[in-house]
Protein backbone atom coordinates (compact mmCIF):
# COMPACT_ATOMS: atom_id res chain seq x y z
CA UNK A 1 0.00 0.00 0.00
CA UNK A 2 1.20 3.50 -0.83
CA UNK A 3 -2.16 5.10 -0.16
CA UNK A 4 -2.31 7.07 -3.41
CA UNK A 5 -2.21 4.89 -6.53
CA UNK A 6 -4.73 2.40 -5.14
CA UNK A 7 -7.24 5.23 -4.93
CA UNK A 8 -6.64 6.27 -8.52
CA UNK A 9 -6.80 2.80 -10.04
CA UNK A 10 -8.87 2.90 -13.25
CA UNK A 11 -10.61 -0.38 -12.38
CA UNK A 12 -11.80 0.88 -9.04
CA UNK A 13 -12.92 4.16 -10.61
CA UNK A 14 -14.88 2.27 -13.26
CA UNK A 15 -16.67 0.08 -10.71
CA UNK A 16 -17.65 3.14 -8.73
CA UNK A 17 -18.78 5.09 -11.78
CA UNK A 18 -21.05 2.21 -12.75
CA UNK A 19 -22.53 2.06 -9.31
CA UNK A 20 -23.00 5.82 -9.07
CA UNK A 21 -24.62 5.90 -12.52
CA UNK A 22 -26.96 3.09 -11.46
CA UNK A 23 -27.99 5.00 -8.36
CA UNK A 24 -28.52 8.16 -10.38
CA UNK A 25 -30.81 6.26 -12.73
CA UNK A 26 -32.76 4.97 -9.80
CA UNK A 27 -33.11 8.43 -8.28
CA UNK A 28 -33.85 10.00 -11.68
CA UNK A 29 -33.63 13.57 -10.43
CA UNK A 30 -35.84 16.09 -12.26
CA UNK A 31 -32.97 18.56 -12.23
CA UNK A 32 -29.26 17.98 -11.59
CA UNK A 33 -28.50 17.12 -7.96
CA UNK A 34 -26.57 19.92 -6.26
CA UNK A 35 -23.64 18.46 -4.36
CA UNK A 36 -21.43 20.90 -2.51
CA UNK A 37 -17.81 20.13 -1.87
CA UNK A 38 -16.71 22.62 0.75
CA UNK A 39 -12.97 22.13 0.44
CA UNK A 40 -10.83 23.70 -2.29
CA UNK A 41 -8.73 20.54 -2.32
CA UNK A 42 -11.81 18.63 -3.41
CA UNK A 43 -12.63 21.26 -6.04
CA UNK A 44 -9.15 20.88 -7.47
CA UNK A 45 -9.33 17.07 -7.44
CA UNK A 46 -12.75 17.05 -9.17
CA UNK A 47 -11.33 19.05 -12.08
CA UNK A 48 -7.94 17.42 -12.12
CA UNK A 49 -9.40 13.94 -12.42
CA UNK A 50 -12.23 15.08 -14.69
CA UNK A 51 -14.93 13.83 -12.31
CA UNK A 52 -17.21 16.65 -13.47
CA UNK A 53 -17.33 15.08 -16.92
CA UNK A 54 -17.59 11.42 -16.09
CA UNK A 55 -21.11 11.38 -14.67
CA UNK A 56 -24.23 11.14 -16.85
CA UNK A 57 -25.17 14.51 -18.45
CA UNK A 58 -27.38 16.63 -16.26
CA UNK A 59 -27.30 14.31 -13.25
CA UNK A 60 -24.98 16.06 -10.79
CA UNK A 61 -23.76 19.62 -10.46
CA UNK A 62 -20.81 20.26 -8.18
CA UNK A 63 -21.26 23.40 -6.13
CA UNK A 64 -17.87 24.69 -5.05
CA UNK A 65 -17.82 25.88 -1.46
CA UNK A 66 -15.60 28.57 0.05
CA UNK A 67 -13.07 26.12 1.51
CA UNK A 68 -9.95 27.64 0.01
CA UNK A 69 -8.33 29.72 2.76
CA UNK A 70 -6.23 31.67 0.27
CA UNK A 71 -9.34 32.62 -1.70
CA UNK A 72 -11.21 34.03 1.27
CA UNK A 73 -8.28 35.87 2.85
CA UNK A 74 -9.44 39.49 3.07
CA UNK A 75 -7.42 42.31 1.54
CA UNK A 76 -6.89 43.73 5.01
CA UNK A 77 -4.81 40.67 5.98
CA UNK A 78 -2.51 41.16 3.00
CA UNK A 79 -2.25 44.88 3.75
CA UNK A 80 -1.32 44.20 7.38
CA UNK A 81 1.27 41.61 6.33
CA UNK A 82 2.81 44.05 3.84
CA UNK A 83 2.92 46.75 6.50
CA UNK A 84 4.88 44.39 8.78
CA UNK A 85 7.16 43.15 5.98
CA UNK A 86 8.19 46.74 5.22
CA UNK A 87 9.36 47.47 8.74
CA UNK A 88 13.10 47.49 9.31
CA UNK A 89 14.40 44.29 10.84
CA UNK A 90 11.26 42.29 10.07
CA UNK A 91 11.06 39.21 7.85
CA UNK A 92 7.53 38.15 6.94
CA UNK A 93 7.18 34.43 6.24
CA UNK A 94 4.17 32.56 4.90
CA UNK A 95 2.98 29.79 2.57
CA UNK A 96 3.70 30.20 -1.14
CA UNK A 97 0.02 30.34 -2.11
CA UNK A 98 -0.43 33.63 -0.30
CA UNK A 99 2.15 35.60 -2.26
CA UNK A 100 0.07 36.58 -5.25
CA UNK A 101 -3.19 37.27 -3.41
CA UNK A 102 -4.18 40.86 -4.17
CA UNK A 103 -4.24 43.29 -1.24
CA UNK A 104 -5.86 46.70 -1.45
CA UNK A 105 -2.98 48.19 -3.40
CA UNK A 106 -0.63 45.30 -4.07
CA UNK A 107 0.25 41.69 -3.29
CA UNK A 108 3.04 40.46 -1.03
CA UNK A 109 4.97 39.54 -4.16
CA UNK A 110 4.77 43.10 -5.47
CA UNK A 111 5.75 44.45 -2.05
CA UNK A 112 8.75 42.09 -2.05
CA UNK A 113 9.81 43.44 -5.45
CA UNK A 114 9.85 46.89 -3.83
CA UNK A 115 12.16 45.67 -1.08
CA UNK A 116 9.89 44.28 1.65
CA UNK A 117 11.44 41.16 3.22
CA UNK A 118 9.03 38.34 2.38
CA UNK A 119 9.98 34.67 2.43
CA UNK A 120 8.06 31.57 1.47
CA UNK A 121 8.22 28.60 3.81
CA UNK A 122 6.81 25.10 3.50
CA UNK A 123 6.12 24.76 7.20
CA UNK A 124 5.79 27.15 10.16
CA UNK A 125 8.69 25.12 11.58
CA UNK A 126 10.86 26.57 8.80
CA UNK A 127 9.94 30.05 10.01
CA UNK A 128 10.94 28.98 13.52
CA UNK A 129 14.28 27.74 12.17
CA UNK A 130 14.83 31.17 10.58
CA UNK A 131 14.18 32.78 13.97
CA UNK A 132 16.80 30.50 15.53
CA UNK A 133 19.36 31.26 12.81
CA UNK A 134 18.76 35.02 12.76
CA UNK A 135 18.41 36.22 16.34
CA UNK A 136 18.96 39.78 15.08
CA UNK A 137 15.81 39.72 12.94
CA UNK A 138 12.12 39.61 13.82
CA UNK A 139 10.52 36.61 12.09
CA UNK A 140 6.77 36.96 11.63
CA UNK A 141 4.71 34.04 10.32
CA UNK A 142 1.44 34.91 8.59
CA UNK A 143 -0.68 31.99 9.82
CA UNK A 144 -3.63 31.22 7.58
CA UNK A 145 -5.81 28.20 7.00
CA UNK A 146 -8.57 26.16 8.56
CA UNK A 147 -8.40 23.70 11.45
CA UNK A 148 -6.14 21.50 9.34
CA UNK A 149 -3.36 24.05 9.66
CA UNK A 150 -4.08 25.41 13.15
CA UNK A 151 -2.35 22.58 15.04
CA UNK A 152 0.86 23.15 13.08
CA UNK A 153 1.02 26.86 13.88
CA UNK A 154 -0.11 26.34 17.49
CA UNK A 155 2.54 23.67 18.12
CA UNK A 156 5.19 25.80 16.43
CA UNK A 157 4.30 28.70 18.70
CA UNK A 158 4.46 26.46 21.78
CA UNK A 159 7.90 25.31 20.62
CA UNK A 160 9.01 28.96 20.28
CA UNK A 161 7.78 29.60 23.83
CA UNK A 162 9.68 26.57 25.12
CA UNK A 163 12.87 27.71 23.40
CA UNK A 164 12.34 31.32 24.47
CA UNK A 165 12.63 32.54 20.88
CA UNK A 166 11.56 36.13 21.48
CA UNK A 167 12.09 37.14 17.85
CA UNK A 168 9.32 34.85 16.55
CA UNK A 169 5.69 35.90 16.29
CA UNK A 170 2.45 34.99 14.53
CA UNK A 171 0.16 37.17 12.47
CA UNK A 172 -2.88 35.01 13.13
CA UNK A 173 -5.50 34.89 10.37
CA UNK A 174 -6.85 31.38 10.91
CA UNK A 175 -10.51 30.79 10.17
CA UNK A 176 -12.93 28.09 11.24
CA UNK A 177 -14.70 25.62 8.97
CA UNK A 178 -18.03 24.97 10.73
CA UNK A 179 -18.83 28.70 10.84
CA UNK A 180 -18.20 29.02 7.12
CA UNK A 181 -20.30 25.97 6.28
CA UNK A 182 -23.14 27.45 8.32
CA UNK A 183 -22.81 30.80 6.59
CA UNK A 184 -23.20 29.13 3.20
CA UNK A 185 -26.05 26.83 4.26
CA UNK A 186 -27.93 29.69 5.91
CA UNK A 187 -27.60 31.93 2.90
CA UNK A 188 -30.54 32.41 0.60
CA UNK A 189 -31.11 29.59 -1.83
CA UNK A 190 -28.35 27.10 -1.24
CA UNK A 191 -30.81 24.36 -2.42
CA UNK A 192 -28.29 21.59 -1.94
CA UNK A 193 -28.83 17.84 -2.03
CA UNK A 194 -25.73 16.79 -0.15
CA UNK A 195 -22.40 17.92 1.26
CA UNK A 196 -18.97 16.38 0.84
CA UNK A 197 -17.16 17.34 4.04
CA UNK A 198 -13.45 18.24 4.09
CA UNK A 199 -11.35 15.19 4.91
CA UNK A 200 -8.34 16.90 6.38
CA UNK A 201 -10.27 19.34 8.53
CA UNK A 202 -12.04 16.22 9.79
CA UNK A 203 -8.77 14.49 10.68
CA UNK A 204 -8.31 17.25 13.26
CA UNK A 205 -11.89 18.05 14.32
CA UNK A 206 -13.36 14.57 13.89
CA UNK A 207 -16.28 13.65 11.65
CA UNK A 208 -18.67 14.44 14.52
CA UNK A 209 -17.88 18.14 14.01
CA UNK A 210 -20.23 18.06 11.02
CA UNK A 211 -23.20 16.56 12.87
CA UNK A 212 -24.89 19.96 12.81
CA UNK A 213 -25.40 19.72 9.04
CA UNK A 214 -27.91 16.84 9.03
CA UNK A 215 -29.38 18.04 12.33
CA UNK A 216 -29.95 21.70 11.42
CA UNK A 217 -30.13 21.61 7.65
CA UNK A 218 -31.45 18.12 6.90
CA UNK A 219 -28.68 17.33 4.46
CA UNK A 220 -26.70 14.13 4.02
CA UNK A 221 -22.95 14.48 4.61
CA UNK A 222 -20.02 12.23 3.74
CA UNK A 223 -16.46 13.02 4.82
CA UNK A 224 -14.16 12.32 1.89
CA UNK A 225 -10.52 11.88 0.99
CA UNK A 226 -8.97 13.51 -2.04
CA UNK A 227 -8.46 10.80 -4.61
CA UNK A 228 -10.97 9.89 -7.34
CA UNK A 229 -12.03 6.69 -5.56
CA UNK A 230 -12.60 8.65 -2.36
CA UNK A 231 -14.76 11.28 -4.03
CA UNK A 232 -16.85 8.81 -6.04
CA UNK A 233 -17.29 6.63 -2.98
CA UNK A 234 -18.47 9.70 -1.05
CA UNK A 235 -20.89 10.58 -3.83
CA UNK A 236 -22.20 7.02 -3.84
CA UNK A 237 -22.89 7.17 -0.13
CA UNK A 238 -24.64 10.53 -0.47
CA UNK A 239 -26.88 9.06 -3.17
CA UNK A 240 -27.65 6.02 -1.02
CA UNK A 241 -28.66 8.26 1.85
CA UNK A 242 -30.94 10.15 -0.47
CA UNK A 243 -32.54 6.98 -1.84
CA UNK A 244 -33.18 5.79 1.67
CA UNK A 245 -34.46 9.17 2.80
CA UNK A 246 -31.80 9.44 5.48
CA UNK A 247 -29.43 12.20 6.39
CA UNK A 248 -26.45 11.62 8.61
CA UNK A 249 -22.72 12.21 8.72
CA UNK A 250 -20.87 9.22 7.27
CA UNK A 251 -17.14 8.81 7.31
CA UNK A 252 -15.91 7.91 3.84
CA UNK A 253 -12.28 8.56 4.80
CA UNK A 254 -11.96 6.06 7.62
CA UNK A 255 -8.29 5.39 6.97
CA UNK A 256 -7.48 8.91 8.16
CA UNK A 257 -10.48 10.29 10.06
CA UNK A 258 -11.78 9.28 13.48
CA UNK A 259 -15.09 10.36 14.88
CA UNK A 260 -13.59 12.48 17.64
CA UNK A 261 -10.59 13.84 15.74
CA UNK A 262 -7.02 14.12 16.89
CA UNK A 263 -6.74 14.85 20.63
CA UNK A 264 -3.18 16.26 20.77
CA UNK A 265 -3.97 18.59 17.87
CA UNK A 266 -7.25 19.75 19.42
CA UNK A 267 -5.43 20.28 22.67
CA UNK A 268 -2.79 22.46 21.00
CA UNK A 269 -5.45 24.54 19.25
CA UNK A 270 -7.33 25.02 22.51
CA UNK A 271 -4.22 26.05 24.42
CA UNK A 272 -3.08 28.65 21.92
CA UNK A 273 -6.19 30.02 20.22
CA UNK A 274 -9.58 31.37 21.21
CA UNK A 275 -12.54 32.46 19.09
CA UNK A 276 -12.28 36.11 18.21
CA UNK A 277 -15.83 36.56 16.97
CA UNK A 278 -16.78 38.02 13.67
CA UNK A 279 -14.26 38.03 10.86
CA UNK A 280 -14.17 39.25 7.28
CA UNK A 281 -14.08 36.73 4.43
CA UNK A 282 -13.19 37.90 0.97
CA UNK A 283 -16.26 37.70 -1.23
CA UNK A 284 -18.52 36.50 1.58
CA UNK A 285 -18.52 39.45 3.96
CA UNK A 286 -18.46 39.10 7.73
CA UNK A 287 -19.16 35.76 9.39
CA UNK A 288 -19.87 35.35 13.11
CA UNK A 289 -17.45 33.30 15.25
CA UNK A 290 -15.40 32.37 12.22
CA UNK A 291 -11.87 33.26 13.25
CA UNK A 292 -9.45 32.73 16.12
CA UNK A 293 -6.81 34.87 17.80
CA UNK A 294 -3.96 34.11 20.17
CA UNK A 295 -4.93 33.78 23.82
CA UNK A 296 -3.67 36.59 26.04
CA UNK A 297 -1.05 34.27 27.61
CA UNK A 298 0.70 34.38 24.25
CA UNK A 299 0.26 38.10 23.62
CA UNK A 300 4.05 38.47 23.43
CA UNK A 301 4.05 36.26 20.38
CA UNK A 302 1.25 38.13 18.65
CA UNK A 303 2.79 40.13 15.79
CA UNK A 304 0.00 42.70 15.77
CA UNK A 305 0.55 43.55 19.42
CA UNK A 306 4.31 43.38 19.18
CA UNK A 307 4.46 45.83 16.30
CA UNK A 308 1.36 47.81 17.16
CA UNK A 309 -0.05 47.43 13.69
CA UNK A 310 -3.40 49.11 13.39
CA UNK A 311 -6.14 47.38 11.45
CA UNK A 312 -6.47 49.05 8.09
CA UNK A 313 -9.96 50.27 7.26
CA UNK A 314 -12.04 47.44 5.89
CA UNK A 315 -12.11 47.59 2.13
CA UNK A 316 -15.65 46.19 2.08
CA UNK A 317 -17.09 43.60 -0.21
CA UNK A 318 -15.06 42.36 -3.10
CA UNK A 319 -16.12 44.53 -6.06
CA UNK A 320 -16.21 41.42 -8.20
CA UNK A 321 -18.46 38.45 -8.89
CA UNK A 322 -16.23 36.22 -6.73
CA UNK A 323 -18.74 36.12 -3.87
CA UNK A 324 -21.46 34.87 -6.20
CA UNK A 325 -19.15 32.12 -7.41
CA UNK A 326 -18.34 31.17 -3.81
CA UNK A 327 -22.00 30.91 -2.93
CA UNK A 328 -22.54 28.64 -5.91
CA UNK A 329 -24.84 31.13 -7.69
CA UNK A 330 -22.46 31.87 -10.56
CA UNK A 331 -20.22 29.48 -12.46
CA UNK A 332 -16.71 30.84 -13.02
CA UNK A 333 -17.00 31.13 -16.83
CA UNK A 334 -20.09 33.27 -16.33
CA UNK A 335 -17.97 35.97 -14.70
CA UNK A 336 -17.38 38.78 -17.22
CA UNK A 337 -13.68 38.90 -16.35
CA UNK A 338 -13.03 35.15 -16.49
CA UNK A 339 -10.07 34.40 -18.75
CA UNK A 340 -9.89 37.99 -19.98
CA UNK A 341 -9.10 40.55 -17.28
CA UNK A 342 -8.79 37.79 -14.70
CA UNK A 343 -6.29 35.03 -15.42
CA UNK A 344 -3.99 32.88 -13.28
CA UNK A 345 -1.00 34.99 -14.35
CA UNK A 346 -2.90 38.23 -13.63
CA UNK A 347 -5.61 37.46 -11.07
CA UNK A 348 -8.25 40.05 -10.21
CA UNK A 349 -9.92 37.88 -7.62
CA UNK A 350 -8.37 35.40 -5.22
CA UNK A 351 -10.38 32.50 -6.70
CA UNK A 352 -8.01 32.76 -9.63
CA UNK A 353 -4.87 32.77 -7.46
CA UNK A 354 -4.79 29.46 -5.68
CA UNK A 355 -4.85 26.20 -7.63
CA UNK A 356 -7.72 25.32 -5.32
CA UNK A 357 -9.80 28.33 -6.26
CA UNK A 358 -12.81 27.40 -8.37
CA UNK A 359 -11.89 29.90 -11.10
CA UNK A 360 -8.28 28.74 -11.36
CA UNK A 361 -9.40 25.11 -11.50
CA UNK A 362 -11.91 25.86 -14.27
CA UNK A 363 -9.33 27.87 -16.15
CA UNK A 364 -6.60 25.29 -15.91
CA UNK A 365 -8.66 22.29 -16.89
CA UNK A 366 -11.00 24.12 -19.19
CA UNK A 367 -9.56 22.41 -22.28
CA UNK A 368 -11.41 19.45 -20.85
CA UNK A 369 -14.68 21.43 -21.22
CA UNK A 370 -16.08 22.25 -17.80
CA UNK A 371 -19.87 21.96 -17.59
CA UNK B 1 -4.20 24.47 1.12
CA UNK B 2 -5.59 21.66 3.27
CA UNK B 3 -3.48 19.23 1.28
CA UNK B 4 -1.94 16.36 3.22
CA UNK B 5 0.16 13.64 1.65
CA UNK B 6 0.97 10.11 2.80
CA UNK B 7 4.49 9.30 3.92
CA UNK B 8 6.32 6.59 5.85
CA UNK B 9 8.12 7.29 9.12
CA UNK B 10 11.75 6.23 8.65
CA UNK B 11 13.61 7.51 11.69
CA UNK B 12 13.25 9.63 14.81
CA UNK B 13 15.73 12.46 14.41
CA UNK B 14 15.05 14.61 17.47
CA UNK B 15 13.20 13.00 20.33
CA UNK B 16 12.83 16.20 22.36
CA UNK B 17 11.24 18.11 19.51
CA UNK B 18 9.33 15.01 18.33
CA UNK B 19 10.92 15.34 14.91
CA UNK B 20 11.14 12.45 12.47
CA UNK B 21 12.37 11.75 8.98
CA UNK B 22 9.46 10.79 6.75
CA UNK B 23 9.63 9.57 3.18
CA UNK B 24 7.04 11.32 1.03
CA UNK B 25 6.85 10.26 -2.60
CA UNK B 26 10.52 9.22 -2.57
CA UNK B 27 11.74 12.41 -0.86
CA UNK B 28 12.90 12.50 2.75
CA UNK B 29 11.49 15.33 4.83
CA UNK B 30 11.70 16.52 8.39
CA UNK B 31 8.25 16.10 9.94
CA UNK B 32 6.95 16.74 13.44
CA UNK B 33 5.02 13.90 15.07
CA UNK B 34 3.71 16.14 17.87
CA UNK B 35 0.06 15.86 16.75
CA UNK B 36 0.11 12.08 16.95
CA UNK B 37 1.83 11.66 20.29
CA UNK B 38 -0.50 11.58 23.24
CA UNK B 39 1.01 11.77 26.72
CA UNK B 40 3.39 8.93 27.36
CA UNK B 41 3.54 7.60 23.79
CA UNK B 42 7.07 7.10 22.52
CA UNK B 43 7.84 8.50 19.06
CA UNK B 44 9.54 5.20 18.23
CA UNK B 45 6.15 3.50 18.24
CA UNK B 46 5.45 5.25 14.93
CA UNK B 47 8.51 3.90 13.12
CA UNK B 48 7.46 2.24 9.87
CA UNK B 49 3.93 3.65 10.08
CA UNK B 50 2.26 5.64 7.33
CA UNK B 51 1.10 9.12 8.23
CA UNK B 52 -0.59 12.02 6.44
CA UNK B 53 1.67 15.07 6.39
CA UNK B 54 0.49 18.67 6.24
CA UNK B 55 2.87 21.67 6.39
CA UNK B 56 5.55 19.74 8.21
CA UNK B 57 3.30 17.99 10.73
CA UNK B 58 1.91 14.46 10.68
CA UNK B 59 -1.86 14.94 10.98
CA UNK B 60 -3.11 11.40 10.92
CA UNK B 61 -1.89 7.90 11.43
CA UNK B 62 -3.19 5.98 8.43
CA UNK B 63 -5.20 2.96 9.44
CA UNK B 64 -4.07 0.21 7.12
CA UNK B 65 -6.96 -2.06 7.91
CA UNK B 66 -9.53 0.62 7.15
CA UNK B 67 -7.68 1.46 3.96
CA UNK B 68 -7.79 -2.14 2.78
CA UNK B 69 -11.40 -2.49 3.75
CA UNK B 70 -12.50 0.42 1.57
CA UNK B 71 -10.67 -1.07 -1.40
CA UNK B 72 -11.97 -4.58 -0.73
CA UNK B 73 -15.50 -3.25 -0.65
CA UNK B 74 -15.02 -2.04 -4.18
CA UNK B 75 -13.95 -5.41 -5.40
CA UNK B 76 -16.54 -7.54 -3.77
CA UNK B 77 -19.76 -5.81 -3.11
CA UNK B 78 -22.60 -5.16 -5.44
CA UNK B 79 -24.37 -1.88 -4.71
CA UNK B 80 -27.19 -3.69 -2.94
CA UNK B 81 -24.86 -5.18 -0.39
CA UNK B 82 -23.93 -1.70 0.83
CA UNK B 83 -27.43 -0.82 1.91
S1 LIG C 1 -12.93 35.08 -12.78
FE1 LIG C 1 -11.74 36.36 -11.37
S2 LIG C 1 -13.05 38.08 -10.90
FE2 LIG C 1 -14.35 36.51 -11.84
S3 LIG C 1 -15.17 35.37 -10.10
FE3 LIG C 1 -13.31 34.31 -10.72
S4 LIG C 1 -11.66 35.19 -9.47
FE4 LIG C 1 -13.44 36.56 -9.29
Amino acid sequence: MRYVDEYRAPDAVRVLLDRVSGLLQEIAPASPLQIMEFCGGHTHAIFRFGLHQTLPEGSVEWVHGPGCPVCVLPRESIDTAIDLARRPGVTLTTFGDVLRVPGTRQSLLQAAAEGADVRVVYSPLDALALAREHPDREIVFLAIGFETTMPATALTLLQAVREGLGNFSLLCRHITTPAAVRAVLQGPDPALDGVIAPGHVATVLGSAAFDFIPRDYRLPVVVSGFEPVDLLHALERLLLQRLEGRCAVENGYARAVREQGLPPALDAIGRVYELRGEAGWRGLGRIADSAVRLRTEYADFDAERRFGSRPTPASGEEPLPCGEVMRGRLRPPQCPWFGTRCRPDAPLGALMVSAEGACAAYHRYRGSSAP
Amino acid sequence: MCLAVPGKVLAITDRGRQQAEVEIGGVRRAVSLACLLEEGVAPESLLGCWVLVHVGYALSLIDEQEARQTLELLKELEPDALR
